[in-house]
């Protein structure tokens, strides 16, 4: 699928500003969702993903929370800031994968883990995503 | 239009090193030129770069291992189409050719000249195609073309890049290096005001490279597809607001002999991954 | 959308019993996001693979779940344990009603 910059500019134009502490509301109300509006906490996941994107269609990032049953990841500066679930079956080891994803401009990408004691936690990791120039 | 011109050339910022200069291109176990010395002909560069060079890490990352480089998609497409029969004559790529392996080192001659006329890839599968399949030719920059030539080019990857430019050769080339370096279009730039005087900048958020076509047809994050050497040649020409020439024009085929003549020396990569 | 989606996978042919194997997965599909609007301003419907799973003898290793912000071309990995010789079975699913599966034998020993 192609974006032109005029229409990534325009779907970047509704969401919110890139927050520094928390992702923006459109991911919370989503995040809320998942956890049931259980209490959040930090550590046990990994976000792996570039500081730089040169090109928001294709950003590879990758998830890791040892011992959790399903990842959750989402871009709370797209449209849609839900991206995907990873739910990980009896045969997976390590509760990790790698995917590419789109981001509509520079934002966060935010990781849920839930654990198998039903706890929740989270990290995010900020990416700019560069564009203009000849490739964008 | 001076001072659109002059804007555009403030936009490009104090010339910087080239980015992953030192990086090794290494594939299955094969190692890339990526850098090496100017072929003679070339006044004004000493190096030359293949694109791949000027990439951030993560997309230099998805050429590194076929399985990752999405590009491989469409050339087990193509390598579908090779089997497929269409046409009149009811044949397929492979009721005359045996392998598509065959064509090993055939992208690191083109374009090159037959019977007078200059031929690419593209012209050579369209040969086949009309002639001998009795088919509808092949759109120049399509999907089923750009699939096909590089599921052809990437027999050749790894070789250097080896394009005559004398003899017959000397007229076409001769008219894509002068395309190569005429200003035109509202923003009045030519091709080597960029990837010649500007290589290694940033034009905008933008890292320019030399305009190597070493790993075309190639993959683009920015369409998520294959994209053909006139296809980009024509995306450059509308930003700096010219009026393209058309695909498989007698002025783009000289111009891409012109611009793969600059990267002899490199290896071919087909197919690569840009942003 | 069921034409040209083109599965690819690479999975190690042999594995030890009880190793972890790294698994990659990519197939062809344009993704069509929803988002976008064609030259006369209608918006494109969305269609997109919505789901992604990978089991091997019936057991699963993963299920993702799939929204339009994955690009497209999807491609995941991840690992896997192999407990015994068998297949991987992977399966899409698309928007459309179309299922796209692939089956990887794996020799243990």
């Amino acid at each position: 699928m192609q974006l032109t910059r005029r229409e990534m500019l325009a779907i970047g134009a509704g969401a919110i500003a890139m927050a520094s502490g928390l992702p923006a509301h459109a991911a919370l109300d989503e995040i809320a969702e998942f956890t049931g509006g259980a209490e959040m906490g930090e550590g046990g996941i990994n976000i792996t993903a570039p500081e730089i994107a040169e090109n928001g269609n294709t950003v590879p990032i990758g998830v890791e929370a040892k011992g959790a049953v399903a990842i959750a990841v989402y871009a709370d500066g797209n449209p849609v800031p839900n991206v995907a679930v990873f739910k990980f079956g009896a045969l997976n080891p390590d509760q990790s994968a790698t995917t590419r994803i789109r981001l509509a401009k520079s934002q966060n990408v935010v990781a849920v883990a839930q654990m198998a004691d039903g706890s929740f936690t989270m990290a995010q990791a900020p990416v700019k995503v560069t564009i203009g120039g000849c490739g964008g | 239009m001076r001072t659109i011109a002059t804007v555009c050339t403030l936009l490009l910022v104090a010339k910087g090193a080239v980015a992953g200069e030192d990086a090794v291109l290494d594939i299955e176990g094969e190692t890339f030129i990526t850098k090496t010395a100017a072929p003679a002909h070339m006044e004004n560069v000493d190096t030359i770069f293949s694109g791949w060079v000027f990439r951030t890490d993560e997309t230099q990352a998805l050429q590194l291992d076929d399985f990752d480089n999405p590009a491989f998609v469409f050339v087990d497409q193509a390598l579908d189409q090779w089997d497929t029969a269409e046409g009149s004559a009811g044949k397929a790529c492979s009721s005359c050719h045996e392998d598509v392996s065959e064509f090993e080192g055939l992208k690191a001659k083109l374009p090159r000249v037959e019977n007078g006329e200059l031929v690419t890839l593209t012209n050579l599968v369209n040969t086949c195609v009309t002639e001998r399949m009795g088919a509808e030719e092949w759109s120049y920059s399509g999907s089923k073309m750009s699939g096909m030539t590089a599921l052809i080019a990437h027999q050749s990857r790894g070789m250097a890049m080896d394009v005559k430019i004398d003899g017959d050769a000397a007229p076409h080339w001769e008219l894509g290096k002068e395309i190569y370096y005429t200003r035109v279009g509202q923003l009045q730039m030519a091709c080597a005001n960029c990837h010649e005087d500007n290589y290694g900048n940033m034009i905008r958020a933008d890292h320019l490279s030399q305009g190597q076509i070493n790993g075309f047809p190639l993959y683009r994050l920015k369409n998520a597809k294959i994209n053909t050497t006139h296809g980009r040649f024509k995306g450059c020409m509308k930003n700096i607001r010219a009026t393209p020439y058309k695909e498989g024009s007698a002025e783009f085929k000289a111009l891409e002999l012109y611009v793969a003549s600059r990267g002899n020396g490199l290896s071919v990569e087909t197919p690569a991954v840009r942003n | 959308m069921a034409s040209g989606v083109k599965p690819r996978v690479k999975v190690p042919k042999k594995a030890a019993a009880g190793e972890t194997i790294t698994i990659k997965t990519l197939i062809s599909h344009k993704m069509e996001s929803g988002q976008r609007k064609d030259g006369d301003g209608n918006t494109i419907p969305r269609s997109i693979i919505n789901r992604f799973t990978a089991d091997f003898n019936g057991q699963n290793v993963i299920d993702v779940a799939m929204e339009p912000a994955i690009s497209t071309n999807p491609y995941f990995q991840f690992d896997a344990v192999v407990p015994e010789a068998g297949e991987f079975h992977f399966t899409w699913y698309d928007d459309d009603g179309d299922v796209y599966e692939m089956k990887k034998a794996v020799k243990v020993g």
